[in-house]
Parts: C-alpha cells; sequence; structure tokens
C-alpha cells in the first residue's frame, strides 16, 4: 500500500482531533481530542520515517509517546482536581485567569 | 613694599572672616575690631602712598603676582595686583572713607543686636572695594565688582525683618547683575580680540584692533558701569538701596561702591579713547543721567532719597567727564573724591538727624533742628556749600572743570554737554537747598503730630489720632559719630583747593590717564561766572519755595513732573508693568507649557501605551477553546507563509 | 611604579559594594551600628580616592592611566577595562567626597521607617546600602573604558536609585500618607522608565558599534581605546549615517540622564519627592554620568558626528539654561526650585562640552564639581530646613534668618555658589564655559549669559522668601543648625571657597585630558585678533616656575 495514505489519514485524524478541541467542552473529551491530534502526528512521522527509509520520524515518535504520557499524568490530575472542586468538566467555565 | 597690597585687601578680609564666623562671642569686642582692620588697612594704604611718592611719577606702579587662578589652554587668569597711581588714589578714599564710616557705625549701630555682624559687612564690602581697584585684571576686577555687590545686598538688607529692605536688597543686586552681564561679555570680547584681559597687554594693544570691536568692548562696559554706579537706564536700585543703615548709605551708596564705573571707565580709558562712538554713549548716559537724578532728588521729601538722586546726578558729572576722554579724565577723578568727602559727610549727617528725630526721614517732618544740633549743621552745610559749587570749597573745583571740559569737547556735542552740565549744576543747587532748607530752618514742625495722609491712613499709629502724640527730642549725636562728620567737612572744604594748586592732582594721574588741556569756545573765566549765575539763581528759587514760605505738611499734589519724579520718572512703574509683570506673565506660561506639553508629551506616551495595552487585553477571553482556535489559526498561518517563500 | 599592581581602580568600586553587603547584613537591632558602618566604607573609599587622585599623574603619556584589563566574555569581546584620564579622577574625587555627607545629612532620614520594621525589612540598613550601592556603580561607571562594562553599570544604577526615590521618598508636607506614597511611587517610576527607555535605545547603539567593529576589524570590540586608536590609524572608518545613528544612541540615553530640555521632566518629581540627600544623590552624583559621557564615549567614539550635531545640542543646551532658570523662578517648592536650577546648570555644563575649545571643556568638567558641591550645599542645607519645618513650600516660610542665622547664612552661601558668585567655586567653571562658547560662538555665548541674571534672580527670590521678612509664628520655635549638620555643610562651604580662589589643582589634572579629547575630536582653539605679548615678564617667569614644579 501506498504510505501516503497513512499520510491522509494523519491530516484526517487531526483535523477530527482539532475540531473536537475547538468545539467540545467537556474537558475529559477534549483532551482525547489532544490525544488523537498528538497521535495523528505520529503516525504522520512513522509514514515519514517509511517515505524516506530512516528511523529519525520513529525515533521521535517515540519521544512524542513519552511526552504524551507525561502530559496525561499531570493534564488529568488538573482535571480531575477542577472537577473535584467545581463538580464540572466543562473548560468554559475555568475561565478566572482571564483579567 | 609689593607685599603690602596683599596685606591692603587682606586686612579687612580677616575681618570679615572672624566677625562673620566669630559667633556671639565677638559681639562685645566685634566692632573695634572691624574698626581697627579698617584703620590698619588705611595705614598701610598711607604706608604705600608716602612710598609711592618717593619714586619718579613714571615708575610709581607696583605690581604683585600672588598665583596663577585659572589657567586653562590660552585663558590666563592669574591674582595679582597693580597699584598704580589711579588705584592709590582710591585706595586712600576708600579706606580713608571707611575708617571714619566704622568709627560713625559704633555710635550709629550702638543699639542693634546684630552690630558685630554689621560690622563683618562693611570689612567684606572694604576687602572688596579694594580688590576692585587693585586688580591687575579684568577678570579680578569682575570678582570684586561682584564682591561689593554682596556687600551691599548684605547691607542694604542688613534689616531684613523689613521687607521693604529685603526687597530692596534683591532688587539692588539684580539690577546689578544686569550691568555685571555687561562686565562679562565685555572680557569675553576682550580674550577673544587680544587672548587676555589683563590691563597692561590689553590696554597696551587697544589700537591694534577694529574699531568695532573696541566700540562693542566700550558699550559693555559702560553697561556694567550703569548697572554699579546707577546710571540710566539701570539707576532704579539706587533710590530703594537706600533702606539700608545709613552709614551703608554713605560709604557704599555715596563715597565708594557706586563710583566703580568711574573707575572701570577711567581704568578702560585706552579703549574708549579708540572708540568714539563708545564716548559718545558714555557721555550721552552721563548727562541724562546727571539731569536725570537732579530732578528725582527735588521731589523726594524723603531725606535719604533725596541725597540718592543727588548721587546719582553727581555719578553722572563724572561719567560725563569719562567720556571726553584725556581731557577729562582726571576731573572725573577729582570729583569722584571730593563727592566722596562732602557726600559721604552730607549722608553721614543725615544719619545724624535721622539718630535724633527717632529715625524719621520724612523732611516735612523735619525743619528749625540747627539750634538743637549744632554741629551737624554746621557739618551738613559745609557739605551743602561743596555740593552746590560754592566758590572756594571742594565741589567748585572739580565741578566746573567737568563744566568746563565739556564745553571743550567741541562742536555742538560741546555746547549740548555745557548746557546740560549747568543746568544741573542750578538744579543741584536748588534741591540741595531745599534738603537744607527743610531740614534745618523754618519752623520745628515735628513738634506737631503728623497730619493723616490721604493716600496712607494706615501708616497713621492709633495713638496719634487719639491726640497722645509725643515729639521727638532732637539731640546731637555722639562723639563717635560727630567726629567722622568733622573730618569729612574740612574734606569737603579744602581737599578741592589742595588738589586744583598748580594742578597737582591732575599731574598726579597723568601717567595713568594721560591729560590733555581741553579748549573751550568760551573762557574758563566765562564758564566760571556763568556757574555761579546758575547756582545763584537755583538757591533763590530754592528761598522763594521753601525759605520765604512755610513748608505744607502734607506734599502739594504738584505738576505732573513733580509726581513723575517723586516715583523716580515712573521708571519703577515702567519695570513692574514690564519686566515684573511680563517676567511673572512667562515663567507661568512656561510652567503651563512644561506640564503641558514638555511633560505631556511623556506622559502622554505612557498613557497611549497603557491603552493600547488595555485593547488588547480584550483578547484574552480566559475560554481554552478561544486560545486553541488562535494556536491552530497562527500555526496554519505559519504553515502557509513556509508554503509561500518555499514556493518563491 | 608602573608594575605595582594592585587594582586600585577596581577597589575603589569594591569598597563601597562590599559597604553595601555589609551594611545591608546588619541586623535589625543594630540600627545606628549600621549608620556607623555606612559611614566608614564611605570614609574609606574616599581615602582610596584620594589616594587614585595622588598617585594619577596628569603630565603622563597616554590618555588613560592606572587602567587594568581583563578578559571577560571574549565570545564577544566584552572586557573588564578600567582606566581613569584627569576628568575621571576629578568625578570620582567628587563621588566618593560627596556621599560621606550624604550619609550624614541622611542620618535619620529612614527613622521614620523604623516603625514598620520587621526582622527581614529593615529600612535603615537598606537606605544605607542603597547609597553604597549606588556609589559603587558610579564609581566604576567613571573608570569603565569598555562600552559594553559602562553600559551594565550605567543601566544598573537605576535599581537603587529607583529604591531610594520610591522606598525612602521626603514625607515632609505630606498630609495624606497614600497620595504621599502615590506621588513617591509615581515618580521613581518616571524615572525608571525615563532612564530606563535611554538605555534601551543605548543598548542598541552599543550593539551596533559592536557590529560595526567585528564587520572592520575582524573581531568585534567595546575597547573604547581600540576604537580610537584603530580610528586614528585608518583601520576603522564608518559610514556617517552609520555613525550619526549610534551618535544619536549614545546621546539620547546621556541627555536623559544629564538631563537635557526637553529630557528634563523626570528630575524636578524625583529631586521633589525623595529625600534632600537623595536628591543629591541624584543630581549631584548620578545624572553626572550622564555629561561625563557625552565628554568621554559621544566624542571621542563618534568625533565626526558629534561634530555634526553640535548646532542643535548647543541650541538644546542654551534653552535648558534659559527655561530651567525661568521655570525655577515660578516654582513654590524648595526642591523643585533646585531641580529647574540644576536642569539650568546641566544646560551649561553641556554647553561647554559641545562648544569645543578647551576652555569650553575644562569649565565644564570644572562645573560637574562644583555643581556637585554647591548643589550639595544648598540642597542639603535645604533638607535641614524642610526637616525642621515639616513643609516643602516656599510659602511656609518666612525670617528664618532671625531664628537661625547659621542656618540661613549657610543656605545663603550656597545659593550665592549656585548663582555663581566669584570667589565660589562655581564661578570659574561658568566664566570658563561661557569664554569657551563665547570664543567660537559669539551670539549663544552672550544668550548663555542672560542665564547668570536669572541665577541671581530664582536664588534671591528664593532666599527673601524663605529667610526674610517678619518671623512667621511657625518657624519662631526652629532650632539653629546642630553639630552633625555643621559638620556636614561647613567642609562643602570650605571647599566652594578653596576652590573659588585656587581651582589650579583641579585645572591641572583636568587639562590634559581636556586636550586629549579636543584632539580625538579635531578641534583647536579659536585664535586671538591680536597676539599681544600675553604677560609682562616677572609674572611670566612666576608662571613659568610654577609649570616646572
Amino acid at each position: 500500500m501506498n504510505p501516503i495514505n497513512y499520510l491522509y489519514l494523519a491530516a484526517l485524524l487531526f483535523t477530527i482531533g482539532a475540531a473536537g478541541v475547538l468545539i467540545r467542552r467537556n474537558a475529559i473529551v477534549l483532551f482525547m481530542c489532544v490525544e488523537l491530534m498528538l497521535n495523528a502526528c505520529n503516525l504522520a512521522f512513522v509514514a515519514f520515517s517509511r517515505l524516506h527509509g530512516n528511523l529519525d520520524g520513529q525515533i521521535i515518535a517515540f519521544f512524542t509517546m513519552v511526552v504524551a504520557a507525561a502530559e496525561v499524568v499531570v493534564g488529568l490530575a488538573i482535571i480531575v482536581t477542577i472537577f473535584r472542586t467545581r463538580h464540572t468538566a466543562s473548560v468554559d467555565d475555568a475561565s478566572l485567569m482571564k483579567l | 613694599m609689593e607685599s603690602l597690597i596683599a596685606l591692603l585687601v587682606g586686612a579687612p578680609l580677616v575681618g570679615a572672616a572672624v566677625l562673620l564666623c566669630g559667633g556671639k562671642r565677638l559681639d562685645r569686642a566685634g566692632h573695634w575690631l572691624g574698626t581697627l582692620l579698617a584703620v590698619v588697612s588705611f595705614v598701610i594704604g598711607l604706608v604705600l602712598f608716602a612710598n609711592m611718592l618717593g619714586r619718579g611719577a613714571e615708575d610709581r606702579a607696583l605690581h604683585q603676582h600672588l598665583f596663577s587662578w585659572i589657567p586653562v589652554g590660552g585663558f590666563q587668569a592669574d591674582i595679582a595686583f597693580q597699584l598704580d597711581q589711579l588705584s592709590m588714589t582710591f585706595v586712600l578714599l576708600i579706606t580713608g572713607v571707611g575708617s571714619l564710616i566704622h568709627i560713625y557705625s559704633i555710635g550709629y549701630m550702638e543699639h542693634d543686636e546684630r552690630r558685630r555682624r554689621f560690622f563683618g559687612y562693611l570689612n567684606l564690602f572694604l576687602a572688596a572695594m579694594l580688590l576692585l581697584v587693585l586688580a591687575d585684571n579684568y577678570l579680578l576686577l569682575y570678582v570684586g565688582w561682584e564682591g561689593v555687590g554682596l556687600a551691599s545686598y548684605l547691607l542694604i538688607g542688613f534689616w531684613q525683618h523689613k521687607p521693604s529692605a529685603a526687597t530692596a536688597a534683591k532688587k539692588a543686586f539684580l539690577v546689578n547683575r544686569v550691568g555685571d552681564m555687561g562686565l562679562s561679555i565685555a572680557i569675553m570680547l576682550m580674550f577673544t580680540t587680544f587672548g587676555t584681559f589683563a590691563f597692561g597687554p590689553v590696554l597696551g594693544a587697544a589700537g591694534e584692533t577694529s574699531e568695532g570691536k573696541l566700540t562693542a568692548i566700550g558699550l559693555m562696559l559702560l553697561l556694567a558701569a550703569c548697572g554699579k554706579s546707577a546710571q540710566v537706564p539701570l539707576q532704579s536700585w539706587l533710590g530703594d538701596a537706600m533702606e539700608g543703615p545709613t552709614p551703608v548709605s554713605a560709604l557704599i551708596h555715596a563715597a565708594t561702591m557706586v563710583t566703580a564705573g568711574v573707575y572701570l571707565i577711567t581704568r578702560s580709558g585706552a579703549i574708549f579713547d579708540a572708540a568714539p562712538d563708545a564716548q559718545t554713549a558714555v557721555v550721552a548716559v552721563g548727562a541724562v543721567t546727571l539731569l536725570f537724578g537732579a530732578i528725582v532728588g527735588c521731589a523726594k521729601d524723603d531725606i535719604k532719597k533725596a541725597l540718592a538722586g543727588s548721587t546719582m546726578s553727581q555719578i553722572g558729572y563724572m561719567i560725563l567727564a569719562a567720556g571726553l576722554g584725556p581731557i577729562g579724565y582726571a576731573f572725573a577723578i577729582m570729583h569722584l573724591v571730593t563727592h566722596g568727602f562732602f557726600k559721604a559727610g552730607l549722608f553721614l549727617g543725615a544719619g545724624s538727624v535721622m539718630h535724633g528725630m527717632n529715625d524719621e526721614v520724612d523732611m516735612r517732618r523735619y525743619g528749625g533742628l540747627r539750634k538743637h544740633m549744632p554741629v551737624t549743621f554746621v557739618t551738613f552745610g559745609l557739605g551743602y556749600l561743596a555740593i552746590i559749587g560754592f566758590p572756594g570749597l571742594s565741589g567748585f573745583f572739580s565741578k566746573d572743570k567737568i563744566i568746563e571740559a565739556a564745553f571743550a569737547s567741541g562742536g555742538t556735542q560741546g555746547w549740548i554737554l555745557g548746557a546740560a552740565t549747568l543746568l544741573g549744576a542750578g538744579i543741584t543747587a536748588f534741591y540741595m537747598t531745599r534738603v537744607m532748607l527743610m531740614t534745618f530752618f523754618g519752623e520745628e514742625r515735628w513738634r506737631k503730630a503728623p497730619t493723616p495722609s490721604p493716600d496712607q491712613p494706615s501708616v497713621e499709629p492709633a495713638a496719634e489720632t487719639r491726640g497722645e502724640y509725643e515729639p521727638p527730642h532732637p539731640h546731637e549725636s555722639p562723639k563717635s559719630m560727630t567726629i567722622p562728620m568733622i573730618v569729612l567737612a574740612f574734606g569737603s572744604v579744602f581737599a578741592g583747593g589742595l588738589f586744583s594748586i598748580n594742578e597737582a592732582f591732575v599731574h598726579w594721574l597723568e601717567p595713568v590717564t594721560s591729560f590733555k588741556h581741553g579748549h573751550a569756545p568760551v573762557s574758563a573765566l566765562a564758564v566760571t561766572a556763568s556757574t555761579i549765575v546758575v547756582l545763584v539763581i537755583g538757591v533763590g528759587i530754592a528761598w522763594l519755595m521753601y525759605g520765604r514760605k512755610p513748608v505744607p505738611a502734607l506734599a502739594p499734589r504738584g505738576s505732573f513732573l513733580t509726581r513723575a519724579a517723586r516715583r523716580d520718572l515712573l521708571q519703577d512703574d515702567f519695570n513692574h508693568v514690564v519686566l515684573v509683570r511680563g517676567g511673572e506673565e512667562l515663567t507661568r506660561a512656561l510652567v503651563r507649557i512644561d506640564d503641558a506639553v514638555v511633560d505631556g508629551a511623556v506622559n502622554g506616551t505612557a498613557v497611549s501605551v497603557g491603552g493600547l495595552s488595555g485593547r488588547l487585553r480584550r483578547l484574552q477571553t480566559g475560554y481554552v477553546r478561544s486560545y486553541a482556535l488562535q494556536m491552530l489559526g497562527g500555526a496554519a498561518v505559519l504553515v502557509f507563509a513556509t508554503l509561500l517563500m518555499r514556493g518563491v | 611604579m608602573a608594575d605595582f599592581s594592585f587594582p586600585l581602580l577596581s577597589a575603589t568600586a569594591v569598597v563601597p559594594a562590599v559597604g553595601a553587603v555589609a551594611t545591608a547584613a546588619v541586623p535589625a537591632a543594630k540600627r545606628t551600628a549600621a549608620k556607623w558602618l555606612a559611614l566608614l566604607f564611605s570614609l574609606a573609599t574616599l581615602v582610596l580616592a584620594l589616594v587614585i587622585a595622588v598617585r594619577f599623574d596628569p603630565g603622563a603619556k597616554g590618555p588613560f592611566q592606572l587602567t587594568e584589563s581583563h578578559a571577560w566574555i571574549a565570545d564577544f569581546g566584552v572586557r573588564y577595562e578600567l582606566g581613569v584620564d584627569g576628568i575621571a579622577v576629578a568625578l570620582i574625587a567628587l563621588t566618593a567626597l560627596l556621599i560621606p555627607f550624604v550619609i550624614l545629612a541622611g542620618w535619620h532620614d529612614a527613622d521614620a521607617l523604623e516603625k514598620d520594621a520587621t526582622k527581614r525589612w529593615r529600612p535603615t540598613q537598606g537606605f544605607f546600602a542603597l547609597i553604597l550601592a549606588v556609589e559603587a556603580m558610579v564609581v566604576i561607571s567613571f573608570e569603565a573604558t569598555d562600552v559594553f562594562l559602562f553600559y551594565i553599570f550605567f543601566e544598573a544604577m537605576l535599581i537603587p536609585m529607583y529604591f531610594l526615590i520610591g522606598g525612602f521618598g521626603d514625607r515632609a508636607g505630606v498630609d495624606d500618607a497614600t497620595e504621599g506614597a502615590a506621588r513617591r511611587s509615581s515618580a521613581a517610576v518616571k524615572f525608571l522608565l525615563y532612564n530606563l527607555a535611554g538605555g534601551l535605545i543605548m543598548l542598541a547603539a552599543v550593539i551596533g558599534l559592536y557590529a560595526v567593529t567585528a564587520d572592520q576589524l575582524g573581531t568585534g570590540t567595546f575597547s573604547l581605546q581600540q576604537i580610537v586608536q584603530a580610528r586614528a590609524a585608518g583601520d576603522l572608518t564608518m559610514g556617517t549615517g552609520i555613525e550619526r545613528l549610534l551618535f544619536l544612541g549614545f546621546f539620547f540615553a546621556f541627555a536623559v540622564k544629564a538631563p537635557l530640555w526637553p529630557l528634563h521632566t523626570w528630575l524636578p518629581g524625583a529631586m521633589g519627592e525623595s529625600t534632600a540627600p537623595v536628591a543629591v544623590l541624584i543630581t549631584a552624583v548620578v545624572d553626572k554620568v550622564g555629561t561625563f559621557a557625552m565628554l568621554r564615549f559621544c566624542l571621542q567614539l563618534f568625533p565626526e558626528a558629534s561634530k555634526w550635531a553640535t548646532p542643535v545640542v548647543l541650541v538644546l543646551a542654551l534653552i535648558s539654561i534659559l527655561y530651567g532658570a525661568l521655570l525655577a523662578v515660578a516654582q513654590k517648592d524648595i526642591k523643585r526650585l533646585v531641580a529647574y536650577a540644576s536642569i539650568s546648570h546641566f544646560g551649561f555644563i553641556i554647553l561647554g562640552v559641545f562648544a569645543m575649545t578647551s576652555q569650553g571643556q575644562s569649565g565644564a568638567t570644572l562645573y560637574m564639581v562644583n555643581h556637585g558641591i554647591s548643589t550639595a550645599a544648598l540642597m542639603l542645607v535645604a533638607g535641614f530646613l524642610i526637616t525642621r519645618r515639616g513643609s516643602r513650600l516656599i510659602a511656609d516660610y518666612g525670617g528664618v534668618q532671625k531664628v537661625a542665622p547659621v542656618l540661613a547664612g549657610t543656605f545663603l552661601i550656597g545659593g550665592l555658589a549656585t548663582l555663581s558668585l566669584p570667589g565660589l567655586a562655581p564661578f570659574v567653571s561658568e566664566f570658563l564655559v561661557l569664554v569657551g562658547t563665547f570664543s567660537r560662538y559669539p551670539v549663544l555665548g552672550i544668550i548663555a549669559t542672560v542665564g547668570i541674571v536669572l541665577a541671581a534672580l530664582y536664588v534671591l527670590v528664593l532666599y527673601q522668601r524663605t529667610m526674610t521678612g517678619p518671623v512667621r509664628a511657625e518657624v519662631r520655635a526652629m532650632p539653629d543648625l546642630k553639630a552633625r549638620e555643621l559638620v556636614v555643610v561647613a567642609p562643602l562651604i570650605a571647599l566652594l571657597l578653596f576652590l573659588g580662589v585656587y581651582p589650579k589643582p583641579l585645572t591641572n589634572l583636568v587639562n590634559p585630558a581636556v586636550d586629549h579629547t579636543l584632539s580625538v575630536v579635531d578641534q583647536q582653539d579659536p585664535k586671538p585678533d591680536v597676539r599681544v605679548n600675553a604677560v609682562p615678564g616677572e609674572a611670566g617667569t612666576d608662571r613659568d616656575a610654577e609649570a616646572a614644579k
């Protein structure tokens, strides 16, 4: 199969993820959408790796996974804390930082 | 001998330092110390004078170079003294009259709690004035020049608790500063023209530069002289300066400091001789001032202010004579010296009168004092005869020579100047007779309570309106005051005659000032005769107005001229409207501009930056999704930009 | 002597810096000890400054002496380079001399804040430590011959100054504490932002200078000497446009600091809101770095651009002179009056610097020193006065002369020095500046002379309104100067008198440095029209003999 198709798939997934981030309010869903975007990128990296015939993309994909895992730890912790204090996971309610 | 010159300045300077820094411990002995040092200075002056007479006329000048003062590149200023015949004359006048006035002040200031400080200031004045006449370059002269200005400021404002005294002192200093501006510009011009400002080189090379430059230097020196010597247009401070204690008026504002302008012009003779236009300006100023001062003197009821007008007028004579060049310099200085005697004597007499009259200065409150103060009356009277130029007394010799020289200056100018000086002599006779009659003759007006003046009702004390007026008890002043007056009276009588024996004074000064006999279009005898005629007319009119008729207790309204003269010919009004008001408006406008425009631009920048950031702040909505959208948009823009750049 | 390697210049900057740290570290309870410690360190600095002045040889060749040079940030050609010429020596001596007086005069300035003191917030220690910190930075700015090194300390001194103005301001005459605090902090912020803006523009020019030298010499450098030598040798030629831009960048920063009209508006606020000793620190010490840097950096780094800008700068200086003086006349607040008077005086200094004559520049340098001393005398006495009455308004005084004659007398002498009375030091410098300007630009010289009349006006009006007239009830109980205050004022007055009569030690120090600057700018004094055999015989030999010594 032509590796180019994987790139199309990656673009599609990224778009779905981005749209989700922009549209959805639930923090958990938002978070999943971010993960979707990250994984779309991973897919693209791996596809590029294949296309170019070197391992750079795959190495970066590993990096991304590690970073994403770390991010999930921190992010979920924040979301859980917010849910505990506010009893909601809607991101629009958490706008106290604005002036 | 040279080393004595520094001592001459040093003695009073040490006195000033000790008296002003010494504190209250010196209160009891301070006046003696101050007087002693003034006398020491006078004795040194006499020693130097005797020594000078022992040498030939051409090598009498002494130089003393102390140290290099400001050396920067071509600019070399030294602390160095020069004592020649001209300086010597001044040294003797300053220290002599100065010593007498120190002695007089012991009595006059006896009841003032700040007497020590008064003597400190007097010593400071002597030191500065001696520095002025002994300096061998213009910059050092400038130091003395401002030094006497400072002493004058401190002494006019000596009674600082009186707002009028403080204001008068400030005014004197400020007007003098305008003149000082002239002196500093003159020095700068000399520096750029000659590369130096020491007397010897500058005056020696005066002929080698263009007349235009010399005229500029001359006019600037004239401006300086106008400030210090109270000549029109910078004369307005002298009348107010009478707020100071009377010995100060006698020493500083009659005998010595105000004549510094005459010294400056005489000293710079070589420059003026080569710049006829500047000379014309000098004689014009002199002629205008001698009439101006005389007219003002006629209208004043305040005895000291009348005398101040007279001082202005007499200095006008000197300036005029100095402006005539070699035919006049010596007579200017001679009149200066005789004037020093008789005017100091007149002021001390006025002080003595005030001393006996509870510090009353209004001549309309005097009258008939000759019986109560015989010594004062006689000495004042001799001074009076001297100033009006009564034949045989000092003023006659010196003033007559100036009138002659004025006629001799040639052409139309000669006739105009001659007429002005003659007219001035007549007015002098008038106003001095008026002072004399109002003070010492006539009804004893002080016995009656003063009539409330319609102009100033507020100044009348309440006690007098209730009829509890207690008249003053005029009495003769103590010896310490009368002795200086007697000595000065001797000077007023004999100095002029002595100086004129074989033209002794003229020949004494000749090596410094050079001398030429003027050739008057009329004979000397005719000039003398007309002077005497004018004098008699002046005295006669005064007699008719103030001797025959009783003097009204309130000044009559008088003609327009009288009213203007009472207000110093409206000069102060002019100054007030144009300079004071104008200045206030200007500074106020500038304050507004500084706040609104200059600082406003700065603050405006700050405010607009603040406003802009306020607008930009709205972009921060706090909604995560909008941030995400912005990020997406930004990323998209970047991607497209990259693609576009690639495409190109 | 030459191989004597004790780093004298560094030591002079390090001692006050160490003093600042030591003072700040004094425990809260020992306030008085902190004051004495600060005074001790400032005196030690003064001793070192005097050692510099003694060891400096005005006759020696080469522009800088006592030099120290170490690599610092080698990658960017930044070096730790110190060196002094006569001008710097004079100004270091001035700084070191004034700081002990500032400390003594401000002995009780921080006491009012002690009521809020805690173990960690120690106002007294902080106040004196900040003063010493400013001293250290000013001293090193005078010493630095590396542009980057200079820049760092030129900017860094803003930080302690900011806290001194905003944190330790003048509480006299402030009825409403919050409003007073707001005024103080706004003055401090204005001071900081104004100077920071100038500094940032200068930073751009500093980087530009590096770029130019890196481009032409191969390796970039900030060394003043290296750049001047390279220019002289023809290795470095800046384009006209570039040179002008860089000049403007430097000049802007110095003109803000100096301050030159119309960049002066921060000064009256800063001086008005801070206590008198801090105001002295601002105008007599910190601002001098601005005028000094014009002389050292603007003229020497960019001689051609300096000549190009001269007409505009001279006109601005002239405006400063007259404008400052006129505004001083209209002020109602004593300290703001002194501030505007200072603006007028800075106009004279800049006029002298850019007149490009030896009299003008020597005069300007002397002016910096003399203005420092005279303003310190006037301002500190004004501070004593304000502390006694608790008001800064001129209208609240009257008749002080009668109750406190010594205070009035010293105030008058300070005022007379400010109006440049002959016999006092400022006259010498002012006249030199005027002559120097006049010999090249007669019209400007004459207009500047008007400044001396205006100076008399504002000084005498101030004196008349505060000191003379009937005694006001509020000042009746005013005590005269105390011993500590006399110790502050008397030496300053003595110095004013001494330098007025015998300024030669200073002129000897400054003249060679000014000649060097003028040779870098390639300017000569105008020649007089008539050559006169300058001095009569005996005076001439005297001077030669003195010169030989």
